[in-house]
């Protein structure tokens, strides 16, 4: 079973790097840009075969590892 | 006073920082980062600065979860002293021992100079030696060094004397000027600029050399009155 985690630094925390990307799109002349914020993916191939107790697990690695809960917040999907 | 230093995969500040408290009268050990405790005895444990990990995750991110790290925050809860420089900073906080986190600098540039730091507290063992508001030559190097909190933390941290030291021309835009902070007991100290780095006359510096003296003399103090 695949998990999918995506990881985006909380609402109100400054995103430099997104900023800098918006800038970048704004100089190709993508006018239509109202913001942008940069995150990551981190893509898990489980060996767990129940999606609810794998939700679980990745919920518990998440809080542990894979985001800084004082910055960062994450979404778990079960592909 | 015993002193250990913690060398992880990427540690680059792992001789500086020994070499600064071995100068102050410290007997250093250095401590491999797979070892799952701490050798006997030991009063501050030194977190270097570096790249630990190659900061993948996060900085500090791995280094926080590996076994040394544990025995290092059962050090801190027990009342030991511990001190983080840099990616050391970013380790402690990654472990909770101290609040906030460490992003990426607000200019998104890795910037390596030296700086003005200026002292706010002076009530602690690390910061002894220097007079409230003097201001110090340290350099700094680093990628992610923007301190950031939320508010409450932030005004709990400068209520409490917890911040050590601010920068006097914000040069990663960190959240109320923040250089460098203190835990609760004021026994842990992380700081993101170098005064390992500014502890030898050959540094072009010595600013930062009376951090170790006032440290290694305060617990030195301790044990002899104890």
């Amino acid at each position: 079973m695949k998990a999918r985690v995506t990881v985006m630094l909380k609402n109100g925390v400054l995103d430099p790097q997104g900023k800098a990307v918006h800038h970048a799109l704004t100089g190709l002349g993508f006018d239509g840009v109202n913001a942008v914020r940069q995150g990551k993916v981190i893509e898990l191939d489980l060996a767990e075969t129940d999606a609810v107790v794998a939700e679980k697990t990745v919920g518990e690695m998440c809080e542990k590892l894979l985001a800084n809960m004082v910055i960062e917040s994450y979404k778990v999907e079960i592909l | 006073m015993k002193v250990g230093v913690v060398v992880f995969p990427g540690s680059n500040c792992d001789r500086d920082l020994a070499v600064a408290f071995q100068d102050a009268g410290a007997d250093v050990t250095m401590i491999w980062h797979k070892d799952t405790s701490l050798p006997q005895g030991l009063d501050l444990i030194g977190v270097p600065g570096g790249f630990s990990f190659g900061d993948y995750l996060r900085c500090g991110a791995i280094a926080a979860q590996s076994p040394i790290c544990r025995a290092v925050v059962d050090h801190a809860k027990a009342g030991g002293y511990v001190y983080g420089v840099c990616n050391g900073f970013q380790i402690l906080a990654e472990t909770g021992l101290l609040p906030g986190a460490l992003l990426r600098n607000a200019n998104l540039k890795y910037i390596c100079k030296t700086i003005p730091l200026t002292v706010q507290n002076t009530d602690s063992a690390y910061t002894s030696g220097y007079q409230t508001g003097q201001e110090l030559m340290i350099p700094i190097a680093h990628h992610d060094g923007n301190y950031t909190a939320d508010a409450d933390t932030v005004s709990r941290l400068q209520g409490e004397g917890r911040v050590a030291f601010t920068y006097g021309d914000n040069p990663n835009g960190s959240v109320g000027d923040i250089a460098g902070i203190f835990s609760e007991n004021k026994r842990v100290l992380g700081m993101m600029p170098h005064p390992e780095r500014a502890a030898d006359a050959g540094h072009g510096g010595t600013d930062g050399k009376a951090l170790f003296k006032s440290v290694v003399g305060a617990v030195f103090g301790a044990l002899e009155g104890a």
